[in-house]
C-alpha cells in the first residue's frame, strides 16, 4: 500500500514537473530535427538567412487552432519576408486522437496550402523541450551568434473569435519589436486553448 | 392524459432548470465567500473541447454522490458570450447536465487566467478544488478513477 501511495505522489509530481518544464523567455533552443508533412526533416539551421523564427505549436482537430489557422498563414506570408518564418509542429498523439494523424496534417496543408512546414513530433519530444501545452501556443526566437533565444511566448492575439475592434497583435507586436532592434514590450501572454493530447503512456 | 402533462410538467421543469448563467470572477469570489465550509469543485470547459465534454459525466458523478453534503459542483463555460444560446444552453440540455453550469462573464483572457490560477496556461480542462483556504488547481484532464482519487486526496 505504501508503494501505491510513493508511485502515485511520483507520478502526480511528474505530471505537475512536465507542465512547468520548458523553455522560458531568455532561454537557449536547441535545434530539432522533424519531419515535415512533404517528408523533409526541418531544423533551424536550415534558415541560413532567418533573424528568427515563430514556432506555433497547433494541430489540426482544435477549434482554437482552426480559427487561428488563416492568421498564421498571414503571419509566415508578411514575416518571412522580414526574417521571421512560421514553423508550425503538431504536438499531438494520433494514438489518443486519429484525426491528428501525418496523413490528415498532409490533408490539412494542402487544403489549406500551407507555405510553411508543418511538423510532425513524434512522443513529443520538442512539444516537452519546450514546454508547450496547448494549441496554438507560440514561441518567438531570435537568432543570435550564441544560437536561437526565446524572446516571447504565448498567444498569437487577444482576439480569438477575430471579430474584436481592440485587437491586441502580441506576436507581430513583439516581431516588429525584434526587427527594430529592441525587446519585445510583452514578452509572455496566456490564452485559452486545447490541452495536448499526450500518449497514453500506460 | 395525466401523464402527458406530468411529462409536461417535468419537461417543463427540466428546461427551466437547464440554465446557464453569466457568471463574473467577482461574483465567484463572492459565492465562495459566502459558502463558509462549503467544498467547491470548479472545472473549466467549454461545448468545443473534446477532453472536457468527455470528463463531464465524472464531475456529474461527483455531484450526483455529494448531493447530501455540503459540496457543489460549478461547470464553467468558457465558450464565448455569442455561443450561450446557440451552443452551451443546447448542450447543456442535450447531456442533461445537473451540476450548475456557467458561461464565464470576463473578457480578458490575460487577466482571468492568472486570477483563476497564476500557473495555469490556459489549456483546457482545467479544475480547481476550493475549501476555506485551501485550493488545489489541475491543468490536466481526468478520467473516472483519477478524479475520484483527486478528490480524495483533497478532503484528505
Amino acid at each position: 500500500m505504501k508503494t501505491l501511495i510513493v508511485i502515485g505522489l511520483l507520478l502526480i509530481s511528474g505530471y505537475s514537473f512536465a507542465q512547468t518544464a520548458g523553455y522560458q523567455v531568455g532561454d537557449m533552443v536547441k535545434d530539432f530535427a522533424l519531419k515535415n508533412v512533404d517528408h523533409k526533416t526541418v531544423s533551424l539551421a536550415n534558415y541560413r538567412n532567418a533573424k528568427g523564427f515563430v514556432v506555433i505549436f497547433t494541430c489540426n482537430t482544435c477549434p482554437v487552432a482552426q480559427a487561428y489557422q488563416d492568421r498564421i498563414a498571414e503571419l509566415n506570408q508578411t514575416y518571412t519576408a522580414k526574417g521571421y518564418p512560421v514553423i508550425a509542429i503538431n504536438p499531438n498523439d494520433a494514438g489518443v486522437v486519429p484525426n491528428e494523424s501525418f496523413e490528415k496534417m498532409q490533408t490539412l496543408a494542402k487544403q489549406k496550402n500551407f507555405t510553411f512546414p508543418y511538423l510532425l513530433d513524434p512522443d513529443h519530444v520538442v512539444t516537452k523541450q519546450f514546454g508547450a501545452t496547448r494549441t496554438p501556443h507560440v514561441f518567438i526566437l531570435q537568432k543570435t551568434p550564441k544560437g536561437n533565444v526565446v524572446e516571447y511566448i504565448g498567444a498569437i492575439d487577444n482576439d480569438p473569435e477575430g471579430e474584436s475592434s481592440s485587437q491586441i497583435t502580441y506576436v507581430k507586436n513583439a516581431i516588429n519589436d525584434l526587427s527594430a532592434g529592441k525587446k519585445p514590450a510583452v514578452v509572455s501572454t496566456k490564452a485559452v486553448g486545447c490541452s495536448i493530447k499526450w500518449k497514453k503512456t500506460s | 392524459m395525466r401523464l402527458f402533462f406530468i411529462i409536461c410538467l417535468s419537461l417543463i421543469t427540466y428546461s427551466a432548470n437547464a440554465q446557464v448563467k453569466l457568471l463574473s470572477l467577482d461574483e465567484l469570489d463572492k459565492r465562495l465567500t459566502n459558502g463558509r465550509d462549503t467544498t467547491y469543485v470548479i472545472n473549466f470547459w467549454a461545448t468545443w473541447c473534446s477532453p472536457c465534454v468527455a470528463e463531464l459525466p465524472h464531475f456529474e458523478e461527483l455531484h450526483r454522490a455529494n448531493l447530501k453534503k455540503p459540496v457543489k459542483v460549478l461547470l464553467v463555460s468558457l465558450d464565448f458570450k455569442s455561443k450561450l444560446q446557440k451552443a452551451v444552453i443546447p448542450f447543456v440540455v442535450e447531456k442533461k447536465l445537473k451540476a450548475e453550469v456557467f458561461l464565464l462573464n470576463e473578457k480578458d483572457q490575460q487577466a482571468y487566467i492568472e486570477r483563476i490560477d497564476p500557473k495555469w496556461s490556459g489549456a483546457i480542462p482545467a479544475t480547481l478544488f476550493i475549501k476555506k483556504d485551501k485550493r488545489q488547481f489541475f491543468e490536466r484532464e481526468f478520467t473516472a478513477g483519477e478524479l475520484n482519487a483527486a478528490w480524495l486526496n483533497f478532503n484528505k
